[in-house]
Order: structure tokens, then C-alpha cells, then sequence
């Protein structure tokens, strides 16, 4: 009986602590990492063994709600709307689906936009802060359902993110595999 | 140099930003609705007062007998049922006076009877105000930030947006405060007598920083405001020296523009204020800080410090980038 009280209210305590990150608002950002770029590729092709280190796959600012929804505001701020629609795609690709053709790691992501990739999508390095970027990742991902339902923005002003009647396979986030996924 | 300290430390000095020094007609019928209502609460609230004394008085409660033999008294009862009835018709009538008073005031401060006014649209912001001059030519519309130039005497038309959350604009001595809603577009208007600067806050909780969320209005003389007119559809000053030309190119090469709008330069983003004039302006970041150079610098490298939460985010320039940057915008007259 003690015990599963014990338990009870241990487990009560990690659930507090768990969704603590959820509500975290960081507003004095850190001085951005001048190399944090080179440190991300793009496939897992190398040139030579292991001549790149490993991207940093986690993101703390998709933990937090609010650098999620910041995320979702600069998305429509800086035009990303304009190509990428709001996540359904259009002079881009969507980015409500499971196909990623530069990977879906957060690194993924914000390589892609602060780098740029061919065929259109243009480069925001130097144009806005780091943390943005990852802050774009962030809500990117949770377009295509790959945040938890807890950070995600709930309340969309646009299309709901949600997995259509007729899918059986669970959504799987896919990462850097080798070989970049072809976009069908 | 205390005094001017403590002045310039308050930029709402309170001369200019209270509903009793009104300096507008409008502000002037609220001001009158105000003292009529004070001054009858203020009787009611005597009137209370003695009534309740005298109550107290004529009590012939005792220590002794804390609990007085209750006889039948109908004449007693029925002039207090007199008393209470009357009393009751006193405080509907007053309350109905008070009514029409404010009835009166409403039509007062609503009624535009001028056919010839200035027209600006005012769009909030978290936390900043976005002034724009609408005219059918697109060229001969002026958009600034926070900082409100009208002419004396002449009926101003402001129309009201907000692209976010709701805000409320409201400059005490001109005039009531009015919400401006998100998508829904409203009007109102004010007009002012007596030259001067008049500042302003946002009266509806907005978020973060709704407390730096200021504005000012500036009133002047028709020449002086028209004079203003002409300055402000100029595009940007072209950088006169070649500190300021780099200040340009820093700006044209990081993210400032990605939000604000220099005309005349490739800065063209609507989220942040216009800066092709910032320098005409007294002050920074909604009546945050005042427009120097120290300032400017502080506000662009570290704005979360300032205001934190707000949309401008941090720059961490090399310190001479930051310079050239700092003298480049000074130069936006």
C-alpha cells in the first residue's frame, strides 16, 4: 500500500517535471554557435570515414510551445507561405506529408533553410538569427505531426495537421538514411 | 540637471497624459461628464453619511438592554415606508440624470460635423503602432510608426485595425479610448485645440509588453504639419558620407530587412516599423526609449533586454558594423 502510494507520487513528480520544458519561454536567446552549419549534412554519403561529425538532432526549441508558435508566425512573417503554402505545398513541397527529401532531423531542416536547395528554395543565412531557423524547424515538424501533441500549435488558423481515414501505417519520422528520399 | 533626469526617465509626463487636463473637445465632455458624476456622488455620499449619523444618534439601544420591547407603532411604520419609498425614487431619478448625462456626452463626443478632416489609419501591433496617411495615390502615402502628427482644429478620422491580438488606443486628454479589433476595421475621431505633444497607451492587455506599448500625438499648425507631410513622403536620404554607407549595406546584409522597410533602399517588409524616417522621431521601441544614438544601439543589439518578448530580435553586430549602422540611421531624417 505504501509503496504504490510512494509510486503514485513518484510518478505524478516526473509527470510535473516532464511538461515543465512545455511552458519554457526563452526570450534572451544565446549567442549563436558560429559553426553549427558545417556540422550538419545533408546525406550520409562522406567523403572518407567519418570526416563529418554527427548533426546535432535535437532541438530544445521544439520543446517549448511558445518558440513553436513563434515558428508558426515567422513562417507566414517571412513568405514561407508564399511557396510552401500552409504546409500543403505548391511552387514547394508540401511539409504536412512523410516525404522529406532532405531529411526530417531538426538539423535537417534548418540546414535546409539557412542553406538553401536547389530548385527554388532560397537561403536565410545571415538574413535571420539562428535561433529563428530552429524555431522554423520546429514548427515544421510539427506540420508533417512529428512534435508531440502537447508543444504543437492546437489551434491552426489554417489546414489541421491530422492523418487522413484510410492511413494504416503509423507516420515515421524519417532521417538521414544514407540516401536522400525521393520526393514522389 | 536632477529635474531634467527625472523628466526625460518619465516619458509619460503626466502634464500631458491625464483625463483632467483635457486639451481637446472631446476630452473636455469627459472631463465635464466627470465632474458632474463627482459631484453628485459626492452629495449622495454625504447625504449617506449624515442619514447614517443621525440613524445612530436617535438609536435608543442601551447596554442594558441590547434588545429594545418592540410595540405596534403604524404611525412610525408608515412614514418609514414614506422614508424608504422616497429614497428608492431619489436614487432612480439620480441614477436616470446620470444616465442621460452620459447619454448626452456619448452623442457629443461622436458627432463629426467638419466634412473636410485628416484621415489615418492606425494599426496595432504587439507592441507598437503602425500610422499610415491612406491617399488613393499610392505613392503619396505616408506610413510611420508610433509617433502621430495631426494639425490643430482640424477633425482627425482614424481608422482602426490590428493585425494580432486587441489593443486599445487611448490618449487621455484627447479622447475616450477605442479597442482596435483584429480584422474588423472601425473609425472614430478627435480633434485638437492647443499645439503641443500629447501621449498615449495601450489600454487593453495585450501581451508581453503591453506597458511599452506607447504612442504620442504631435499637433501643430497647419503649415508646420503639412511642412511634415512633404518630409515624410520623401524616400530615404541617400547616405552623405561613407560611414553611412556602410551603415546601408549592414542593414541591406543582415536581418533588419527582413522586417522593416527603408524606401528607397531594397528594405521592403511591412512587419517591422517604416524606418525611412526614424530619425524625424522622438522616440524608439513605442515610446520606450529615446531616439539617440546609445539607444539605437542598445535597442538593436540586445532588444529582449529592453523589452522582453518582443518581435525585433537580437543583432549581435561587430562593433563597427553596429556604428556605421547607428549613424546611418540617425541620418534618416
Amino acid at each position: 500500500m505504501r509503496l504504490r502510494l510512494q509510486l503514485g507520487l513518484l510518478f505524478a513528480i516526473a509527470g510535473v517535471l516532464a511538461s515543465c520544458q512545455r511552458e519554457d519561454r526563452i526570450l534572451r536567446q544565446p549567442p549563436p554557435a558560429n559553426d553549427i552549419l558545417n556540422t550538419i549534412q545533408i546525406s550520409g554519403l562522406n567523403p572518407g570515414a567519418n570526416s563529418i561529425p554527427t548533426p546535432p538532432s535535437s532541438n530544445m526549441y521544439q520543446e517549448s510551445a511558445y518558440a513553436v508558435s513563434e515558428g508558426q508566425k515567422l513562417f507566414e512573417q517571412y513568405n514561407c507561405v508564399g511557396c510552401h503554402a500552409h504546409g500543403g505545398g505548391g511552387i514547394g513541397p508540401p511539409l504536412m506529408d512523410r516525404d522529406w527529401i532532405y531529411g526530417s532531423e531538426p538539423g535537417n531542416i534548418f540546414a535546409t533553410i539557412m542553406q538553401g536547395r536547389p530548385n527554388g528554395m532560397p537561403s536565410f543565412r545571415n538574413r535571420i538569427p539562428e535561433y529563428q531557423g530552429w524555431e522554423l524547424a520546429a514548427y515544421v515538424r510539427s506540420l508533417a505531426g512529428l512534435l508531440p501533441k502537447e508543444v504543437s500549435p492546437n489551434r491552426p488558423d489554417q489546414m489541421n495537421v491530422k492523418p487522413s481515414e484510410s492511413s494504416t501505417s503509423e507516420q515515421k519520422p524519417t532521417g538521414i538514411t544514407g540516401v536522400p528520399e525521393q520526393h514522389k | 540637471m536632477p529635474l531634467r533626469f527625472l523628466v526625460q526617465a518619465m516619458p509619460l509626463d503626466p502634464g500631458h497624459h491625464h483625463v483632467l487636463h483635457p486639451a481637446a473637445p472631446q476630452a473636455g465632455h469627459i472631463e465635464w461628464l466627470y465632474w458632474i458624476t463627482f459631484w453628485i456622488l459626492f452629495a449622495v455620499f454625504v447625504l449617506m453619511i449624515v442619514a447614517f449619523a443621525g440613524a445612530a444618534a436617535k438609536s435608543g439601544v442601551v447596554a442594558d438592554h441590547p434588545l429594545p420591547i418592540l410595540e405596534k407603532d403604524e404611525e412610525g411604520d408608515r412614514r418609514a415606508s414614506w422614508g424608504v419609498a422616497s429614497a428608492v425614487g431619489i436614487t432612480v431619478i439620480t441614477l436616470f440624470v446620470i444616465l442621460v448625462l452620459s447619454v448626452v456626452s456619448g452623442k457629443r463626443v461622436e458627432g463629426l460635423t467638419s466634412k473636410n478632416p485628416v484621415t489615418i489609419q492606425i494599426t496595432g501591433h504587439q507592441w507598437w503602432w503602425e500610422i499610415t496617411y491612406p491617399n488613393s495615390q499610392a505613392d503619396q502615402t505616408i506610413t510611420t510608426a508610433n509617433e502621430i502628427h495631426v494639425p490643430i482644429d482640424t477633425p482627425v478620422v482614424v481608422l482602426t485595425n490590428s493585425t494580432d491580438v486587441i489593443h486599445s488606443f487611448w490618449a487621455p486628454s484627447i479622447t475616450g479610448k477605442r479597442d482596435l479589433l483584429p480584422g474588423y476595421s472601425s473609425a472614430f475621431w478627435f480633434e485638437i485645440d492647443k499645439a503641443g505633444i500629447y501621449h498615449g497607451q495601450c489600454a487593453e492587455f495585450c501581451g508581453l509588453q503591453h506597458a511599452h506599448m506607447g504612442f504620442s500625438i504631435v499637433a501643430e499648425p497647419i503649415d508646420e504639419f503639412q511642412a511634415w507631410q512633404q518630409q515624410q513622403l520623401k524616400p530615404a536620404s541617400a547616405p552623405s558620407n561613407a560611414e553611412a554607407v556602410r551603415g546601408r549595406e549592414v542593414f541591406l546584409t543582415h536581418a533588419c530587412l527582413m522586417c522593416h522597410t527603408i524606401r528607397g533602399t531594397d528594405a521592403g517588409s511591412r512587419f517591422g516599423p517604416d524606418l525611412t524616417h526614424v530619425a524625424s522621431r522622438n522616440m524608439i521601441a513605442a515610446e520606450t526609449l529615446p531616439n539617440t544614438a546609445g539607444s539605437l544601439a542598445g535597442w538593436i543589439v540586445d532588444p529582449q533586454r529592453i523589452k522582453p518578448g518582443t518581435e525585433m530580435s537580437p543583432n549581435p553586430l561587430a562593433p563597427d558594423d553596429l556604428q556605421s549602422l547607428v549613424i546611418y540611421l540617425q541620418s534618416l531624417q
